[in-house]
């Protein structure tokens, strides 16, 4: 998938995760802020690569700023904001199209 | 058993992941009122990551999806329904059409998920005067119908009145909604109580609903569910009293007669059948037969 636009998901309220994700410049930069960083933060950087890999975005600048989020709501946010920079809600998505909604429930599973 | 069911944001991590310790019978995921429109999609993921992941053993789950007047509702069910939620509950349902589109839509889903059909059941959500009116014939569209559920607050909004603390503008569509469920065969929950700071009035209004028939009650704070949960138990009177009850009838079924008298009352067919509800719902509590005695 390709970035088209700046796009953000997520909170900085505790137990949440801020995610900025942009068009890049011919690769992937993610760059993380954590509580947790020493602890988790390869961990961290490691599930935000996968739901990228599993979304198809090679091509992005990334800013995650965690706030003692699980893994489950990293990776929803992760989701969340690259779906927005594709330029489409996934809600309009699938409401549109019941192969799209698919779609993004299969990009889940895999990221996952 | 639901006895409490739970209200948590749909886009509030926080609340989402503590769900299954807050002590309610069953969590409903919001993805409704709670969820501001510009935050839709992230709710929807989040939930279902949530459902994904976390364990919610003993907490039965419960997704509040969009109403079917909104552009969101497909996308809520393509999204949570592969992870089985227990019930989908479905606002502002007010004709019987509307609860079989979304049944036909959950089939659809199942069928392209691999899931069993009808396997996820459904919870018309009456919060208008035209869900009230028809409320039977809503309870009784479908077998994925589980039960009925009130909402107040739209309701009142409705019925162009104000919501009171003493509910007397939500009394007929209560009893309304108490019938029509229980004629269908199917349960129903009361509206919560949303002053979330008066104990006391929680206390009333649960024992209230309990007395005109409903199933359990739902809450939008988890300071409400200890006691929609102990208003919504058998006592330890009402247990022993079951037991008596049923013991008594069995001596009547050994000696051949068709009922018996129980301290002076006679025990006829509806009070065993009661006795049999309220010995169901204690040995799924854990307060067995020999609990009473201690």
């Amino acid at each position: 998938m390709e970035i088209l636009k700046n796009a953000s998901a997520g909170t900085l309220e505790s137990s949440d995760v801020y995610v900025e994700i942009e068009p890049g410049t011919g690769a992937l930069e993610i760059s993380l802020e954590s509580v947790v960083e020493n602890q988790f933060g390869e961990a961290i950087l490691k599930a935000v690569r996968e739901v990228l890999r599993e979304c198809q975005v090679q091509n992005a600048v990334v800013r995650v700023v965690d706030r003692g989020a699980l893994e489950c709501v990293l990776r929803a946010r992760v989701e969340t904001a690259v779906l927005r920079a594709i330029g489409e809600t996934a809600s309009l998505r699938t409401a549109a199209r019941t192969e799209d909604a698919q779609a993004v429930v299969d990009c889940g599973k895999e990221a996952g | 058993m639901r006895r409490s069911m739970l209200f948590l944001p749909g886009n509030n991590p926080n609340m989402l992941i503590n769900g299954n310790c807050l002590g309610a019978d069953a969590v409903i995921f919001d993805l409704e009122d709670a969820v501001s429109p510009a935050e839709k999609d992230a709710a929807r993921i989040l939930v279902r990551n949530t459902m994904r992941y976390m364990d919610f053993r003993g907490c039965e789950i419960i997704v509040r999806i969009n109403s079917i007047d909104t552009p969101y509702w497909k996308a809520d069910l393509d999204a949570v329904l592969p992870y089985k939620p227990n019930l989908i509950l479905l606002p502002k349902t007010g004709t019987a059409s509307d609860a079989l589109g979304v049944d036909a839509y959950m089939a659809q889903v199942e069928a392209r998920t691999g899931l069993e059909q009808g396997s996820i059941g459904l919870m018309p959500l009456i919060e208008t005067a035209m869900g009230v009116e028809n409320a039977f014939s809503i309870a009784s569209c479908s077998k994925r119908v589980k039960a009925l559920f009130l909402g107040a607050e739209d309701l009142t909004a409705d019925l162009q009145c104000k919501r009171t603390k003493e509910g007397r503008e939500i009394e007929y569509a209560r009893t309304r909604l108490v019938v029509a469920a229980r004629a269908a065969g199917v349960d129903v929950y009361d509206t919560p109580f949303t002053d979330v700071n008066d104990d006391e009035g929680v206390v009333k209004d649960a024992s209230y609903a309990k007395a005109l028939g409903f199933t359990g009650k739902a809450s939008i704070s988890p300071r409400h569910v200890e006691v929609i949960n102990q208003v919504f138990s058998p006592s330890l009177k009402d247990i022993t009293y079951a037991y008596e009850v049923v013991e008594a009838i069995a001596q009547a079924k050994a000696q051949g007669k068709g009922a018996i008298s129980l301290h002076g009352k006679m025990i006829d067919a509806p009070i065993v059948a009661r006795a049999e509800r309220t010995i169901a719902m204690a040995e799924a509590l854990g307060l067995g037969k020999e609990e009473r005695h201690e």
